[in-house]
């Protein structure tokens, strides 16, 4: 009989019977939707000030609009062809050799057959991504010193004396890329590994009785089986591409690797936090947001069509 | 057959050389992975002009203490120290009840407006306020140089939420929460008896996450906090490591050559006691690493 009562009064009884039995998981959400609400969505607000000549004593609705000066000013000035490319550069050199790695770490564990080996590979591979980026860079610089590091003093082992990389503005990128594979390479693989742990061991003897050699059963069972999972890791990867580690960055900057070295994020530190220029600052911000909306949105399109993966 | 087997030789011979080549290269990443943690263990407890001379190599000319014993020496880092822990512990919790809270309700699938619910909280993964803006909103709630700002403000995650949620979704059975609810159990009950008791992983690997992000965190102590008594470890790692500022003050002559050697050797210990802590807390949460993360972080 109810089933039958299927008018609007009945979808409206419903709605307030499900609303009523949804307010113990509304009270659940609470905490978070108000952390949410002030600290992601009241500075969505704040990026008015993007358009206007931001003071604090007149507040963000009292200052008066000035349009698109601000991101014209950052446009037209020299660093904005400067922290583009030093921002594209690193991380589409990032990606290129980050994006790859991983996956072949991966395959390569999944080889491994003796579990203690496996388990001990595993481990040490994940141990440098739980250091902190302050003492990474602390790294970087006490093995990279051209008197007393001790990459320095191997090569000098051999008659080499090394650069000074830290000083370079060309070796910059590599120092940062590189690094970060060291530090995060084992880490990044966990998702493949887990997405070779799932597929169905059927596949391999099926593949192992037709005469398949490891390579192959690699080459058409393993790679394309977690194509999907690398899909969907590339389109979030393409959707940060102007979101360089921007700590590590910061930390790793000096005066004499400045030019290779200033990223977009940098720049936004520094013209909002040391020369306060708050409008300017967040107008480059969103700038850098609005292209890497962008590109997440194209990349995701392309990789729907030709693979049929996307994450939106 | 007897084309077949030639051929079936050389494929396992192949085999053979791709499986030694697999070891080898896994070898390489194992040493190439240990020995720089290994060379700042020796270098702390080496005198630095052996290591800066590159007489240290596997193991110390002479162990020697004296890095350690002057760090330890200095009050600023006890107080960071300690600074930082109650961060990572207090920050912990409430990033869990926060985080966790959420993915459950968000696993619901009878909860009314799921849909405007989720992307309430998608939105914010794609576009933020940025620098500025967050900086004065923090600066409104008055929470500039304050414990709080350490904790409160950046708890929230979307990305935890929906790892948290997809947990739950695949992990906790249908029936168990129609039977409680028969048997009159409400959800908040249902979610602290039968839920969280059942998500031990997911809360391991989310706690995890969450305290080595705090424990290793600095940018916001920079921005938001003045006072010394708050600052966190990592920003007096920067001054030790990064801006070669040393703890020991200037001075000049033969007392400024010992206080360099001093500070070269503060600088490996620092790092020493820094990181420890955080790379021991991960093997005892490995087991639930498996079942946490491999719950498919991705797949919604």
């Amino acid at each position: 009989m109810k089933k039958l009562s299927k008018g609007t009064k009945g979808a409206k009884v419903s709605l307030g019977r499900g609303l009523k039995k949804s307010i113990p998981l509304y009270i659940l959400l609470f905490p978070s939707a108000v952390l949410l609400f002030c600290f992601a969505y009241l500075p969505m607000y704040g990026l008015l000030i993007a358009f206007k000549d931001y003071s604090p004593a007149l507040g963000i609705m009292g200052s008066p609009w000035v349009g698109f000066k601000h991101f014209l000013k950052f446009f037209n000035s020299y660093q904005f062809t400067l922290t583009l490319k030093n921002t594209l550069s690193i991380s589409l050199y990032g990606i290129i050799v980050g994006f790859p790695l991983p996956i072949a770490l991966a395959l390569l564990c999944n080889q491994i057959r003796n579990q203690k080996f496996k388990k001990v590979f595993q481990v040490t591979t994940y141990l440098p991504h739980f250091i902190s980026t302050m003492v990474m860079c602390g790294l970087i610089l006490i093995f990279l010193s051209p008197s007393s590091g001790i990459i320095a003093n191997f090569f000098r082992l051999f008659g080499v004396e090394l650069p000074n990389f830290m000083a370079s503005v060309t070796a910059f990128k590599h120092v940062y890329v590189w690094s970060d594979i060291w530090q995060h390479l084992g880490w990044d693989s966990i998702i493949y590994l887990a997405a070779l742990s799932a597929i169905d061991p059927t596949y391999y003897e099926a593949a192992t009785i037709d005469g398949a050699s490891t390579m192959q059963k690699i080459r058409y069972i393993d790679i394309p089986l977690i194509l999907s999972t690398a899909m969907i890791l590339l389109i979030l990867r393409a959707g940060g591409i102007l979101s360089v580690g921007f700590e590590k960055v910061l930390l790793l900057q000096n005066t004499q690797n400045s030019m290779g070295s200033e990223i977009i994020s940098t720049y936004v530190y520094k013209v909002g936090m040391q020369s306060f220029q708050y409008s300017l600052s967040t107008a480059i911000g969103l700038f850098n947001t609005v292209v890497n909306l962008a590109v997440l949105l194209v990349v995701n399109w392309f990789s729907k069509k030709t693979t049929d993966t996307g994450l939106i | 057959m007897s084309r077949q087997k030639p051929v079936k030789m050389k494929k396992s011979r192949q085999d053979r050389i791709v499986d030694f080549a697999i070891h080898a290269i896994a070898v390489i990443m194992i040493l190439a992975v240990i020995y720089p943690l290994w060379f700042i263990i020796i270098a702390s407890f080496s005198n630095p002009a052996d290591v800066a001379n590159g007489n240290v190599w596997v193991w110390p000319k002479k162990w020697i203490l004296d890095g350690y014993r002057e760090l330890f020496k200095q009050t600023a880092i006890w107080r960071s120290y300690g600074n930082t822990i109650i961060y990572t512990i207090t920050g912990t919790l409430v990033a869990l009840l926060v985080n966790i809270t959420a993915g459950y309700a968000m696993s619901r699938k009878d909860m009314v407006g799921r849909k405007w619910i989720n992307l309430f909280y998608i939105i914010p993964m794609f576009i933020s306020g940025g620098l500025i803006p967050i900086y004065l909103v923090v600066k409104d709630f008055n929470l500039l140089d304050s414990f709080w700002v350490m904790i409160v403000p950046f708890s929230v995650s979307t990305y935890n939420i929906i790892v948290a949620r997809t947990f739950f979704n695949s992990s906790l059975p249908e029936g168990l929460w129609e039977s409680a609810q028969i048997d009159g159990c409400g959800t908040i009950r249902y979610f602290f008896r039968f839920a969280i008791p059942l998500s031990k992983a997911i809360i391991a690997v989310i706690g995890l996450w969450t305290a080595v992000g705090i424990w290793n965190s600095w940018f916001n102590a920079l921005i938001y906090l003045q006072s010394a008594n708050l600052q966190p470890l990592q920003l007096l790692l920067r001054r030790i490591l990064i801006s070669n500022q040393s703890l020991l003050g200037a001075a000049t002559g033969e007392m400024a050559s010992e206080l360099r050697r001093l500070s070269d050797m503060m600088k490996y210990a620092s790092i020493v006691i820094s990181t420890i802590p955080i790379m021991c807390l991960y093997p005892f949460l490995q087991k639930y690493f498996n079942q946490g993360v491999m719950i498919g972080a991705i797949k919604e």
